[in-house]
């Protein structure tokens, strides 16, 4: 069993490393983009429902549909939901993203379950909640620079970002099943609806390797070329565990 | 026995070096210190006050002296005592590598001060391992401030925060005692440290440090020393800047000046230290909040 998972973690960690060194040049010019569908090959693991006794306002919240766990969600078609699509080792234009996403605490769990973000993206942390939390993002502090804030119900949102790409468990210690993701990465990047569907903007015509990444770590790649002004198209399949 | 023998074959033993080459390697790229960085890393210096702290053959006897049985020859907290501490009871000895601090007077998600740094090791960590070095001379001190702040490549790379201002102490009344049960509700404090500030809210048992090991919210009422100083001011700054690598957030954004000074208040009458706030807290006769109010009250 050992050694099965320090196999596992050595090819993961040297596939990583590789690809992080190993930058590749993309040149820019117009505009393209890449959709496509990322399904789950095989029935949707049980998702077991969580225990809020801890905090009756949660309970309270969440009796009319009991609440959870989030890892798979899978559409009727076997789409996954919460993939991350991105451009690995994106060396094109830092655009300033301006758009503000919003990371929203409702009913104790996290909306969405996974934010994907850009590098220069800010993302606003708001609470719907009548109960206090705490918004503890964890990243790897040699990476990015963690921080640990209150939320008390009526509490203004955060604003924030990331410096670096980074895949960022977050938590809330008050109410301990509470976790979600910030995927931070470099250039256009989307997320899988609850169909599996996606489509990345604003692709600049050239040959990328498309990431898809999908929790807690599992990550999958697709090389594909886009031609200005036309849709490139990469599927992915995760197996159920 | 045999699985002792097992444990370090020659196969797993490679497939463990693969494995620590291969967390190396990004490493590499990720700490992308320049030859700068790497000269203000290895000519780090602090300064308190007119002192100025620096890596020399005192600061690194000193360190490997006192320091590194806990906090290990690089500086990642793993001395060979450490393995003998078990939290909650004894928190493992800080990782200097990762820059990341308890006790400061910046806002959270930013680096200590210098003097911040020399205070800790000056006050010690109550309820902990680590005991106060205030037989150290200033000097000293200041140095091995410089020595700790050259294990993480942050303080080579990033400047500390700018340290929250605190306002003057206003006097304690009963009206303010009062007030700072409204925010010890209203921002539900209780849920980790109990209506009675002893430990026992319903998040306590579950709560976990940054690197996931068991933590146990202050309890107030059992006499200790508060982590990071037991001056009011101490404790408000505990409240405004947060002790990161732990579940405690920042409520900056949350309690009003003000309102803080009321809050440190209403917790000095939990606390087994006498107080002013305890003394006329006895008139009060308060009532623990309700943990089913409504929030908001």
């Amino acid at each position: 069993m050992r050694h099965k998972i320090v196999v596992v973690f050595s090819v993961v960690a040297l596939l990583c490393s590789g690809a992080l060194i190993l930058n590749q040049n993309v040149s820019a010019a117009g505009e393209g983009k890449i959709s496509g569908t990322v399904k789950l090959d095989g029935a949707a693991p049980h998702m077991r429902g969580i225990d809020m006794s801890k905090d009756p306002y949660c309970v309270k919240a969440n009796s009319a549909t009991p609440a959870k766990m989030e890892t798979y969600v899978v559409g009727s078609g076997g789409g996954l939901a919460n993939v991350v699509i991105s451009i690995q080792g994106w060396s094109g234009s830092a655009d300033v993203v301006t758009s503000v996403p919003v990371f929203n605490q409702k009913n104790c769990m996290y909306t969405p379950h996974v934010l994907a973000l850009d590098t220069t993206q800010s993302f606003k942390v708001t609470t719907s909640d009548q109960t206090a939390h705490n918004i503890h993002p964890l990243p790897n502090p040699m990476v990015n620079v963690g921080w640990n804030q209150s939320q008390p119900p009526g509490a203004p949102p955060v604003e924030k970002s990331w410096k670096n790409a980074e895949v960022i468990p977050v938590q809330c210690n008050i109410h301990p099943w509470m976790h979600g993701f910030f995927v931070v990465v470099k250039g256009p990047y989307a997320t899988s609806d609850d169909s599996g569907n996606y489509t990345i903007e604003n692709v600049p015509p050239g040959s990328y390797t498309v990431q898809a990444w999908h929790e807690p770590d599992e990550t999958q790649t697709q090389k594909v070329t886009v031609a200005g002004g036309a849709a490139a198209s990469a599927n992915f399949t995760f197996k159920a565990k | 026995m045999r699985t002792h023998l097992r444990k370090w074959s020659l196969p797993n033993l490679a497939l463990w070096l693969i494995a620590a080459v291969a967390v190396a390697l990004p490493l590499t790229s990720w700490a992308q210190l320049t030859k700068a960085d790497i000269a203000v890393r290895d000519n780090m210096e602090a300064h308190i006050g007119n002192l100025t702290g620096h890596i020399n053959a005192d600061s690194k006897y000193a360190y490997r002296r006192y320091c590194v049985s806990c906090h290990g020859d690089l500086g990642d907290g793993n001395g060979e005592v450490a393995q003998w501490l078990d939290p909650p009871m004894w928190p493992k000895p800080r990782n200097f590598q990762l820059g990341v601090f308890k006790c400061r007077s910046t806002p959270t998600g930013t680096l200590p001060t210098d003097q911040d740094l020399f205070d800790t090791i000056a006050r010690g960590l109550d309820r902990s391992a680590m005991p106060q070095w205030s037989t150290f001379t200033k000097q000293e001190r200041a140095d091995l401030v410089a020595y700790v702040k050259h294990y993480s490549p942050r303080f080579a790379t990033e400047k500390p925060g700018t340290p929250i201002t605190i306002p003057p102490e206003p006097e304690v009344t009963p009206d303010r005692i009062k007030a700072g049960r409204d925010v010890f509700a209203r921002v539900q404090c209780w849920k980790c440290h109990g209506v009675q500030g002893n430990a026992d809210g319903p998040s306590a048992p579950t709560l976990q440090d940054d690197l996931g090991r068991p933590i146990a919210p202050y309890n107030f009422t059992e006499g200790s020393r508060p982590k990071c100083g037991d001056t009011d001011a101490d404790i408000y700054r505990i409240f405004m800047t947060g002790l990161d690598g732990t579940p405690m957030p920042s409520f900056a954004d949350n309690i009003k000046p003000d309102e803080a000074w009321d809050l440190v208040f209403y917790l000095r009458t939990f606390m087994a230290q006498s107080s002013k706030a305890k003394q006329l807290a006895k008139g009060l006769q308060l009532k623990p909040v309700d943990p089913n109010a409504p929030a908001g009250q």
